[in-house]
């Protein structure tokens, strides 16, 4: 384990990472003077989990759920509007940029496209060597050494760090970008869709290449991403998001054999799953109807209940709130029960 | 379609077989585009050779570069053909697309051939209201009033599931949000009701929920109107989901083609088993992944023989060199010869029994 980082301060027995009741609330412009700010975008709007070491929690949700932007929160790059964001108990919500720093060293990022998060002017070993220095991480003269090693760890070639990053594919540049989050040493990972860009064959090598690291380094993560099954593959914890909200969250066995919240059923039976064609196809199939409301003016109670074929009164005046339904399971719903039959494939 | 043996042989999905001699509506026999280009000739459908029958749905599956959209644009006759060198046939209800006039082209595009596209943000005009852009097609090929050109698209917006369409004819694309936005594509596309529809990538850009409601309005609509569907798409899921046969390309050709089931249930190409043990499903036990090893070559310099064998971990399996030197044929390779595969390899179907299967995730 890495030796704790000057300026990180530690308050025993707290969780690796902890967000309570954490809003990001934006402002949108209005019509005229006085409306300005008026309206707010709740992005997102009261979410809280835990991550503990060595952990990967996946988020999933539909877009405008607010997991990208709950990525954009934790690493700081957006101020929250509410909520406290805890790192070794240590809230960083609020924190200064002189003493975020250190913190930012222990919380990387690992962006979608591969494409735009790569400075096209500046070659593979000056990418990764930029972080090397603001973090301090190694003596000058070790510098070029230490790339060749990240290089090599991430599976590329050493001897490619004076390269741009359009000589090198998709796949490759998604690599350079781990190798840029592994150089400060983090103890925590985000990734943001980290695969989606990815044809399937490339896909399924960086899959295996961040679970590598995972076991190897101990590095926790959180997971972003739409595609359940990936989620599913990569995660021991995972959480549903919609509208801002984590409605349901729990193990990975848990989550996906018996969701109580209708709508991770519904999540679940919408994906487009192979298994039909090698086992027994699902009896009945689960459709939402529309699509999600505006984040700007979302449904008063459960915010789920405009699409939910289980609605009655109660949701659209009582708020629910996360309570355990099963174990290791936790459900923010009024009429929270497992399916009736299974929802996704039977293949054995 | 007859009734009864419509009912009597169907498959999982309740689905007709496919029936043996059918005549195909589309034909395409050894398609080849290249595009030139300063680093050299872009060889992008090589040899590609396929046929479907109306009421039938093909799914082209394939990674980027593999040439699943460029050979369906040629289908439509949408490359620009100053800048590419087409060559083969592609023959759409007995009609040859290929060097046709632009003029008799726009005979075909629309009522014979309609596509959707991936994208429905950039493939709308966002000046022009949606009942414009869907009266504009319709009244492209039939001789009508205006009015009746907009009750037309009005049926058309209520009968792909837009909600209001009388209110909605006259709103512009960024007022639909992206679901509402593909419905309308699709109603632009079977305006004329055409034959044969491509729809190109058509659920990629949204998301989960509403991708289910696309894929169901597009089995929905080929029911009701018989027509035959190439459906292009990268995931196998969606696959699973819709088709009735496969077209797996790789590297600008066909590597594998048959009835869905047999394709994604028992596949005899080892591109298809890379695929197959590259996704982590939803449903089963969660394994391992065993990613197909390299990346897809390039355009502007395919390997000799088989375009797959430098990332095939079985081409030592193959006497004499032969992966490298001599490129396989796309024939039947077992008994079942509603299936074929272009591979040298010997018993492909006990390969895939003994090795294969055993580690799929």
């Amino acid at each position: 384990m890495t030796p704790s980082v000057k300026g990180v301060r530690k308050v025993e027995g707290a969780p690796l990472l902890e967000l309570d009741d954490v809003k990001m609330h934006f402002s949108i412009k209005g019509d005229g003077l006085l409306s300005r700010g008026a309206k707010k975008v709740q992005a997102v709007d009261g979410v809280s989990f835990t991550l503990k070491e060595g952990e990967t929690l996946g988020l999933v949700g539909e877009s405008g759920c607010g997991k990208s932007t709950t990525a954009r929160l934790i690493t700081r790059l957006l101020e929250p509007t509410g909520g406290q964001i805890r790192f070794q108990g240590v809230d960083i919500a609020h924190m200064k940029e002189r003493q975020l720093r250190p913190y930012r060293r222990e919380i990387q990022l690992i962006f979608q496209d591969p494409y735009s998060s790569l400075n096209p002017r500046h070659t593979v070993g000056t990418i990764i060597g930029t972080a090397l220095r603001t973090h301090d991480m190694v003596p000058k003269t070790g510098e070029l050494k230490r790339v060749q090693e990240l290089l090599e760890m991430v599976g590329l070639n050493p001897e490619h760090y004076n390269r741009y990053p359009h000589e090198f594919s998709g796949g490759q540049r998604q690599r350079i970008g781990i190798a840029r989050a592994l150089a400060a040493r983090p103890k925590v990972i985000v990734a943001d869709e980290p695969v989606s860009a990815l044809d399937v064959s490339i896909q399924a090598q960086v899959m295996n290449l961040l679970e590598n690291l995972r076991s190897e380094l101990g590095i926790a993560f959180v997971f972003i991403a739409h595609d359940l099954g990936v989620v599913r593959h990569f995660c021991d914890r995972v959480a549903v998001m919609y509208l801002g909200r984590v409605v349901e969250e729990g193990g990975r066995d848990a989550l996906y054999q018996q969701p109580h919240h209708p709508y991770t059923q519904a999540l679940l039976s919408a994906v487009p799953d192979i298994g039909v064609v090698r086992g027994v196809p699902p009896k009945t199939r689960i459709r939402l109807q529309g699509d999600v409301p505006s984040p700007v003016d979302p449904p008063s109670g459960c915010r789920f209940r405009t699409r939910c074929w289980k609605a009655q009164d109660i949701c659209a005046t009582q708020d629910p709130a996360l309570f355990d339904t099963a174990p290791t399971l936790h459900t923010a719903c009024h009429f929270a029960e497992p399916p009736a039959e299974s929802i996704v494939a039977a293949v054995n | 379609m007859d009734q009864t043996t419509q009912e009597a042989q169907t498959d999982f999905r309740g689905r007709r077989p496919r029936v043996p001699g059918e005549e195909a509506y589309l034909e395409v026999t050894d398609l080849q585009v290249r595009f030139p280009t300063a680093d050299g000739v872009v060889q992008a459908v090589d040899g590609l050779t396929y046929s479907l029958p109306l009421g039938r749905t093909l799914a082209i599956v394939g990674e980027s570069g593999s040439g699943k959209s460029v050979s369906s644009m040629a289908v439509m006759g949408l490359h620009d053909r100053k800048s590419t060198f087409m060559s083969g046939s592609i023959k759409i209800g007995g009609r040859e697309i290929i060097g046709m006039s632009e003029q008799e082209l726009n005979t075909v595009r629309g009522v014979e051939a309609a596509m959707i596209f991936q994208d429905p943000q950039s493939s709308m005009h966002p000046y022009f209201t949606v009942g414009d852009q869907i009266m504009e097609s319709y009244r492209q090929h039939n001789k009508v009033s205006k009015k009746a050109a907009k009750t037309r698209a009005v049926e058309m917006l209520d009968r792909v599931g837009i909600p209001n369409p009388q209110r909605r004819v006259d709103q512009y694309p960024h007022e639909f949000s992206g679901g509402m936005r593909q419905r309308a594509m699709i109603a632009m596309a079977l305006v004329n009701d055409p034959k044969l529809l491509i729809a190109d990538e058509p659920t990629t850009a949204l998301d989960v929920t509403v991708q289910a409601q696309i894929l169901d309005l597009i089995a929905d609509l080929q029911r009701d109107f018989g027509s035959a569907v190439v459906f292009i798409t990268h995931d196998l899921g969606v696959v699973a989901e819709i088709a009735d046969d496969i077209l797996v390309m790789y590297a600008g050709n066909a590597v594998e083609h048959g009835p869905v089931e047999k394709i994604l249930g028992t596949p005899l190409h080892p591109y298809a088993w890379g695929l197959l043990e590259s996704i982590p499903a939803v449903s089963g036990t969660p394994g391992p992944l065993h990613p197909i090893p390299g990346a897809p070559p390039s355009l502007l310099a395919m390997p000799s023989g088989c375009a797959f064998h430098p990332r095939c971990e079985f081409r030592e399996r193959v006497p004499g060199d032969m992966c490298r030197t001599l490129r396989p044929e796309l024939i039947a390779r077992t008994a079942d010869t509603g299936r074929a595969s272009r591979c040298h390899l010997k018993d492909p179907d006990r390969v895939f029994e003994t090795e294969v299967l055993p580690r799929l995730p």
